[in-house]
């Protein structure tokens, strides 16, 4: 199915506005994650999407060509993963799943059919007949999505559906969500305030802040160019280089960086894997502290920049504490970004 | 002195039960004594038993029809409402839940004589029993009301519903599917604590009923005051016998509403 | 039908209901109680009536003297029972809760077997001791139904009372006494209010046992019924209703500011 959102904005009573008016379109089968901080609106826009939210006047959502905007929840045949899973205490595993089905007045046996069928997909086998409080979290999880799919809805929408669970168990889970939701085959939105759980799982992420998409791409676009310090910040972690920009070159209180090319007004980042180590480098500075990490150091270093930076040094030795080291980071590797932008 | 110190809680304890059950135990021995004043030499006999079940089964039957009765009433107006206020939960809804609890703390003479002045001109509606029925289900709407309550804002009831809307349940459909079932519990001890209260009622009753409508503890008043001490003996343990598993099944119940709400 | 709707419907059976058999005849009552020939100022007459002030004043005293009582009396058995476990525990327990869901006229009988003229006191001990139809009878018949009560409310708010507190104050060296004056009754004392509170209101409003013992000490609600029915004085029996609805509603109101439920009134 494909989806198409036209200048939907909600403000809240007392005048709130969680979400500027945004236009957004997903293509058949595409997995589409909104990505931001908490408040930033993507849970509203992911709940005007299911019904369970009134958008302002002036908005249209069209599932396939239908105008679904005045239609209740109920009648949308949407699937929806909730945050707390909400799944019901007073019904089985069997139960839940078949819920869906039993709405759509479904023969017994059909239901039962089907309600089988997403249980193996979902490896639930041998737990369909168990009380919901007798499931682990990722149990739980499973369930959730298998009685979203089960009236196969047409499009699934999933808020934060890994938030409940312990870290291990999560980043184990995203790499079986990504794998189930391609298996299925739908249209999903996911909503999720952890870069890396949109990038594994999401075809397009949609970066949000203060009430607006910055930028929606492929999670590989968004890395490689941000179109806002914001989205550089959110997705990669970069990190900003305050200093006084003249023509092409930046005056850091560590020294004098090159730029790719003259960037008045513009803000420059720069990501932690994109700062090294190098003895003939123009930038000196103080390593504060020095973490082991396997692979990598991590290096936290002062008097570059106003604010510490990182940098993640491979190799097989690194500088001590206290000690003064010089930096040099391509030029080509700066995010130069245009200044002031909010988002 | 720190022994007494230590002994004076028992004590106290021990002469509390004392107080409350040695009447109890008084009036089931002299029900089922044949003289009271000779004592228990006199004998056992169920006679006594037997003639307030003569002279009185028609109140206790009363009694429990309209226990029942108001259950069901109960059942109708509270379920649904406790449903409302647990999803509205504003300033109005603090105000309703308020306001039907008056019955509460006004007491039930000051209530029945407002229903006497509005409705005690209505003959057909004076001189039912229905007319009693409204004292209690007045009196008992709270309890029901706010045990569902309680166990409705326990559970995140709000996120359930829309997860069954999401599956295509329209608000009926959640009510039955998902809000009765949930609250179950509550409804139970609600349900007991209604039954419990309905029976034991006296003040409203005394009021509100006529000389063809007596009800159990109207009954026993009536007892109290005109038959022997055997008799009225008797009657208050047939009421300990229908009250007493009652309170304990009500006092079962709201435990386990509340440990399923922890 | 959408969801608000649906919760209006919901709550409509409930409304109707209050609107027609609480509201209204609330109503009717407070504009009955100056239908009299004294209007409004019969509000004033009871005050300057003195059967009715010493009535008010008898009601007041009998109703803190039986929640002094049974605050004493609940809190001391209360707090024995939560700090001690012991073989038949829960059989105190289970008699101390008896009378919960006994009405008045119950409660008065229960008096008449102690203290009545074939009571058992009066059996046991030489001489004439009969005190049932007494205010004693009408204070130890408040109190029968206020312990159970009070007694619940001050577990409740006891168990709840973090066992650390009191352990902290042993290792300060506080003695078992010091513990149940510095660290239990404060932490209690919301409870204690709450249980108060409720004790007084239903002790004022309590009707069924005055009936009983058919004593001849003047208590609130036994004038307003003799009043009603003996009399026939329909704006007096409302405007005492009035009066009688308003102290115990705002015990009540009390007792909910301090703590959360409501234990069952009635007696």
């Amino acid at each position: 199915m494909t989806l198409t959102l036209t200048n939907i904005a909600k403000t809240f009573p007392g005048g709130v506005q969680a979400l500027l008016p945004t236009d957004l379109e997903i293509a058949k089968g595409e997995i589409v994650s909104l990505l931001g901080p908490s408040g930033c609106g993507k849970s509203t826009l992911l709940r005007m999407i299911a019904g369970l939210e009134t958008p302002d006047a002036g908005a249209k959502i069209v599932f396939d060509g239908e105008d679904v905007t005045r239609q209740s929840v109920e009648t949308r045949k949407i699937g929806m993963v909730f945050q707390s899973y909400a799944l019901f205490p007073n019904m089985s595993v069997r139960g839940n799943i078949g819920y869906g089905l039993k709405m759509q007045k479904l023969p017994k046996t059909e239901i039962e059919a089907r309600v089988n069928e997403v249980i193996a997909l979902c490896r639930l086998d041998g737990y369909a007949d168990r009380a919901i409080t007798a499931l682990s979290g990722g149990q739980r999880q499973r369930v959730a999505l298998a009685r979203a799919m089960a009236p196969r809805p047409r499009v699934l929408l999933l808020d934060e559906p890994l938030s409940a669970l312990d870290a291990a168990l999560r980043s184990q889970l995203r790499d079986e969500l990504a794998l189930l939701l391609r298996q299925f085959g739908i249209t999903a939105i996911f909503v999720t305030h952890d870069q890396n759980e949109a990038m594994a799982i999401a075809d397009r992420v949609a970066v949000m802040s203060l009430g607006e998409v910055a930028q929606i791409g492929t999670p590989e676009a968004l890395y490689r160019n941000p179109a806002t310090g914001f989205v550089a910040r959110f997705v990669g972690d970069a990190m900003p280089l305050e200093g006084r920009i003249e023509g092409d070159r930046l005056h850091l209180p560590g020294g004098i960086l090159p730029l790719p090319g003259p960037a008045r007004g513009s803000e420059v980042l720069v990501r932690a894997e994109d700062i090294r180590l190098d003895p003939q480098g123009p930038i000196t500075a103080r390593v504060e502290t020095v973490t082991f990490l396997g692979t990598h150091y991590r290096i936290a270093l002062s008097g570059a920049s106003d604010t510490l930076l990182i940098a993640l040094h491979s190799g097989l030795s690194a500088p001590q504490q206290g000690e003064n080291v010089r930096l040099s980071i391509a030029p080509e590797a700066l995010l130069i970004l245009p200044k002031g932008v909010a988002a | 002195m720190k022994s007494l110190s230590k002994a004076i809680p028992l004590i106290v304890t021990l002469l509390a039960c004392a107080f409350l059950l040695i009447p109890i135990i008084q009036s089931v021995l002299a029900g089922l004594t044949v003289n009271y004043f000779r004592g228990l030499s006199s004998g056992l006999t169920l006679k006594w038993v037997a003639r307030v079940l003569e002279l009185y089964s028609g109140s206790i039957l009363l009694s429990i029809w309209i226990a029942l009765a108001c259950l069901v009433v109960t059942l109708i107006l509270g379920v649904p409402a406790a449903y409302a206020l647990a999803r509205n939960p504003g300033r109005a809804s603090r105000v309703l839940e308020e306001f039907i609890s008056l019955p509460l703390a006004i007491p039930g003479l000051a209530l029945a004589l407002a229903l006497l002045q509005l409705y005690g001109t209505l003959q057909g509606f004076r001189t039912s029993w229905t007319f009693i029925l409204v004292g209690h289900v007045l009196y008992t709407l709270p309890f029901m009301v706010r045990s569902v309550l309680s166990v409705l804002a326990a559970i995140d009831l709000k996120v359930l519903e829309e997860g069954a809307a999401s599956l295509g349940a329209g608000p009926a459909r959640r009510f039955f599917d998902i809000v009765v079932p949930n609250a179950l519990p509550g409804i139970l001890a609600g349900a007991l604590t209604v039954v419990t209260l309905s029976i034991g009622e006296f003040n409203l009753t005394w009021m509100l009923h006529t000389p063809y409508l007596k009800t159990l503890p109207v009954g026993l008043a009536d007892s109290y005051a005109s038959m022997r001490l055997e008799v009225a003996s008797a009657y208050t343990l047939v009421f300990f016998v229908m009250i007493v598993p009652l309170l304990m099944a009500m006092q079962w119940a709201s435990a386990r509403a509340q440990r399923i709400m922890q | 039908m959408g969801q608000r709707q649906f919760l209006m419907l919901c709550l409509l059976p409930l409304a109707v209901f209050t609107l027609a058999f609480l509201a209204i005849p609330l109503g009717r009552l407070i504009l009955a109680s100056g239908e009299s020939e004294a209007g409004w100022a019969i509000y004033l007459k009871i005050i300057q009536t003195p059967r009715y002030v010493s009535t008010l004043v008898q009601t007041v005293v009998v109703s803190l003297a039986v929640t002094a009582a049974a605050l004493a009396i609940s809190t001391t058995a209360g707090l024995f029972l939560v700090r001690n476990r012991f073989v038949g525990r829960n059989t105190l327990l289970s008699i101390l809760t008896l009378p919960l869901a006994f009405p008045g006229v119950v409660v008065g009988f229960m008096i008449i077997l102690l203290g009545g003229r074939q009571g058992l006191v009066n059996q046991i001990l030489p001489g004439h001791w009969v005190f049932a139809y007494s205010i004693t009878g009408l204070f130890l018949g408040y109190l029968y139904f206020s312990i159970p009560r009070v007694l619940l409310t001050v577990m409740a708010a006891a168990e709840k009372i973090d066992p650390a507190l009191e352990e902290a104050a042993q290792t300060l060296g506080a003695p078992q006494h010091r513990i149940v004056i510095d660290v239990l009754l404060p932490a209690l004392s919301p409870a204690l209010i709450a249980a108060g509170a409720i004790a007084f209101a239903t002790a004022m409003g309590a009707f069924g046992t005055a009936f009983t013992l058919a004593t001849d000490i003047d208590v609130l609600p036994m004038v307003i019924y003799t009043e009603f029915t003996l009399s026939a004085n329909i704006a007096m029996a409302s405007a005492l209703s009035v009066i009688l609805g308003l102290v115990t509603w705002t015990m009540l109101l009390i007792a909910r500011s301090f703590s959360g439920g409501t234990v069952a009134a009635g007696g």
